[in-house]
């Protein structure tokens, strides 16, 4: 789960990190009293989960409260890649001397967590790492150790941070590694950290991402997914524990396992389609859990067939062919349903599919072939 | 006769009186793996089809010489029984728990290897050497002893692959699931080496998928250090970046984890690289 900037930062702050005074507003009044209360020039800054704010025009200077409500006016609504900006924060604008870039990031190979810190912040730091990596200096932190001061100064020399800023950045390091570590963050990173004109640093912009495993002990966070832009289809997968990701593309695609799931969807590809969904329904193959999946996937108007594909293992096929039957008892559809079962009695399943009108395939490729086929087709025999 | 595990090793299942670990027990049992104790807090002195539980790792080690162990326990508590079963000596730890968070897995790495176990997973369907056992939640079924090492990140992925292999009589010699999280206890190229290893391994089927970059090490190790033969098959080629793809590992971060790249870096490592599931087990028929 990606945090916004407000909550990230809001984060940092309970952890000694300093940021700027700032405050969401959700309407170009808002905007407007906050830059009111805030005194001076601030910054508008939209707040969605997406990159590249600032060349969209989703970050703007305003000298008066009158500009910060036009900014807000300006940003609120905007799309950036495909997200609309609901919020906007208004932040101090600060005095910046110097630009930095700090990071921590799970580094998945190393099994271990690694701290960035580069003199050339501000901008795409992956830009960085890919062309200029000796203008990055890392450290690895132990994992039954922690992040140790002594660390941070040896990065701050290592990007040859100004002396007096020492005992600052060593202090805002350890914030951020107690920030992470508190949040069950797999990332956590600051950019730019800025070097003000006044000789302070101050995180300018925030980035966290949480990792869903540790939301269950992570209850405020946990509420803070309620302000995400979920989609209602991604709300209900998430309240049956079904996991789904909407795409593109036409075939709507029900498959136990992720790896299974993603290699289905990569065969429809294969064959001419285009999956219109990433959906593993975990497993087994429950009535209920099957009909939640139905109803997510046919709620999206662009699919136009669906390919089922569950490989039973120790589930008995002729009990998930009575799942899939109730399911579509309970969302009764048009669309042509392509089903293919492996595993015990999978020939049994089969056969009670097939009686519904159901398409049957032995082979995942078959399986894609007549799902393409039947959403080009879309006159296949439509489910029970 | 495979890696790992083989008829002589002696499983402990931590979990044992929960609904998944009593049932996968019975499915080992019935496969031919020696499982010898269960590990549930507060329940030893109890048996499950004659198997004795034991209120600690520790105790059904001693009472029982378990090597082995599977863990069932749910995610809140599995990371603790990890370290249970590494501190106990078991050797190899396999744990089918899906859900344990990655920080929480940061230190349990570091202390399994300090006490030089290995761990299998987390949030895998487990291993098994076809004809002598299996520890985990796989269909026993499908595989058949033979000559192909199987390691893959994922659980039912690997039975369609496993499955057609066996449809052609192609039989295995290990498969292993080493897991779909983003931290996880042994890598391919943990798998790979034991696979260039034993004699009973002529060529290894891996099957990777977006996230990380575990299959590029793979491949730098296969390109450098390995004679026998490998295919792949990497799954989400068509995922989209920052969309995380069911297992909390899946997900394509910036520049990293795509499967063209991953896929680019395995041929030219001379990894012969499937386009689809189905077509491993060909593959590795005109092969072999």
């Amino acid at each position: 789960m990606n945090l916004y900037e407000f909550q990230a930062k809001q984060i940092f702050a309970k952890h000694g990190i300093p940021i700027p005074k700032g405050e969401l507003a959700q309407t170009p009044e808002e905007a407007e009293e906050i830059a009111a209360r805030l005194g001076g020039r601030v910054v508008v800054k939209a707040q969605v989960l997406a990159g590249g704010r600032g060349k969209a025009g989703g970050i703007r200077l305003a000298e008066t409260p009158a500009e910060a409500r036009a900014a807000a006016e300006a940003i609120l609504g905007m799309q950036i890649k495909g997200l609309t900006v609901r919020r906007v924060l208004v932040d101090q604008a600060a005095d910046i001397a110097q630009e930095l870039y700090l990071g921590i990031v799970l580094d998945r190979a190393g099994r271990r967590l690694v701290l960035m810190a580069s003199a050339a912040g501000g901008v795409d730091i992956e830009e960085v790492a890919a062309t200029t990596p000796e203008k990055i200096a890392r450290v690895d932190i132990d994992p039954l150790l922690g992040l140790q001061p002594y660390q941070m100064r040896q990065v701050a020399c290592d990007i040859e941070l100004d002396r007096a800023l020492l005992t600052q950045f060593t202090r805002i390091g350890l914030g951020l590694y107690e920030a992470l570590m508190h949040s069950d963050a797999t990332l956590a990173e600051i950019n730019p950290l800025a070097v003000t004109a006044g000789g302070e640093l101050l995180a300018l912009d925030g980035k966290m991402v949480v990792d869903d495993n540790g939301l269950y002990r992570q209850p405020e966070l946990a509420r803070a997914r309620e302000m995400l832009d979920e989609s209602p289809a991604e709300r209900e997968a998430r309240q049956y524990g079904l996991s789904y990701v909407k795409l593109d593309g036409y075939i709507g695609c029900m498959v136990n396992g992720a790896g299974l799931a993603m290699a289905t969807m990569d065969m429809t590809k294969l064959y001419g389609g285009a999956p219109a969904n990433f959906l593993d329904i975990g497993g087994g193959a429950r009535a209920d859990r099957v009909a939640a999946a139905l109803r997510i996937i046919l709620a999206d108007p662009n699919v136009r067939a669906v390919l089922i594909n569950i490989f039973g293992g120790i589930t008995r096929c002729d009990e998930v062919a009575r799942g899939i039957l109730e399911a579509f008892a309970q969302v009764p559809s048009k669309v042509p349903v392509v089903v293919r079962l492996i595993g015990t009695n999978e020939e049994e399943g089969r056969r009670l599919l097939a009686e519904a009108n159901f398409i049957t395939a032995r082979t995942l490729s078959e399986a894609a072939r007549l799902a393409v086929e039947a959403a080009r087709a879309g006159t296949a025999a439509p489910a029970a | 006769m495979g890696i790992l595990l083989d008829n002589r090793s002696r499983v402990v299942v931590q979990g044992i009186t929960g609904r998944e670990g009593s049932f996968h027990t019975l499915q080992m049992v019935e496969y031919g793996t020696q499982v010898v104790a269960g590990v549930t807090p507060g329940r030893g002195g109890e048996w499950l089809e004659g198997i004795p539980i034991f209120d600690t790792v520790a105790a059904a080690v001693e009472a029982t010489g378990a090597d082995t162990s599977a863990i069932f326990v749910p995610a809140p508590y599995a990371a603790d029984a990890i370290m249970e079963a590494a501190a106990a000596g078991v050797q190899l730890i396999v744990c089918i728990t899906e859900g344990i968070p990655a920080l929480d897995m940061l230190k349990v790495v570091a202390f399994v290897r300090s006490r030089g176990a290995r761990l299998i997973g987390p949030n895998c369907p487990g291993l098994i050497t076809p004809g002598q056992a299996k520890v985990g939640i796989m269909p026993g079924h499908i595989h058949r002893p033979g000559p192909v090492g199987v390691v893959s990140r994922s659980g039912t992925l690997t039975y369609e692959v496993v499955y057609s292999l066996t449809q052609r009589g192609i039989g295995q010699s290990t498969a292993v699931g080493i897991g779909g999280d983003m931290i996880i206890g042994s890598s391919f190229v943990d798998i790979l080496e034991l696979f260039e290893q034993d004699p009973h391994t002529d060529m290894v089927v891996m099957i990777g998928e977006i996230g990380g970059n575990e299959e590029e090490i793979a491949a730098e190790y296969i390109a450098g250090r390995m004679s026998k033969p490998v295919v792949a098959f990497i799954a989400g080629l068509t995922a989209p970046e920052g969309k995380r793809m069911g297992h909390a590992g899946a997900i394509i971060a910036g520049r990293s984890g795509g499967a063209r790249e991953k896929i680019a870096r395995l041929k030219e490592a001379g990894v012969r690289v499937a386009e689809h599931p189905e077509q491993i087990a060909d593959i590795v028929a005109g092969m072999l």
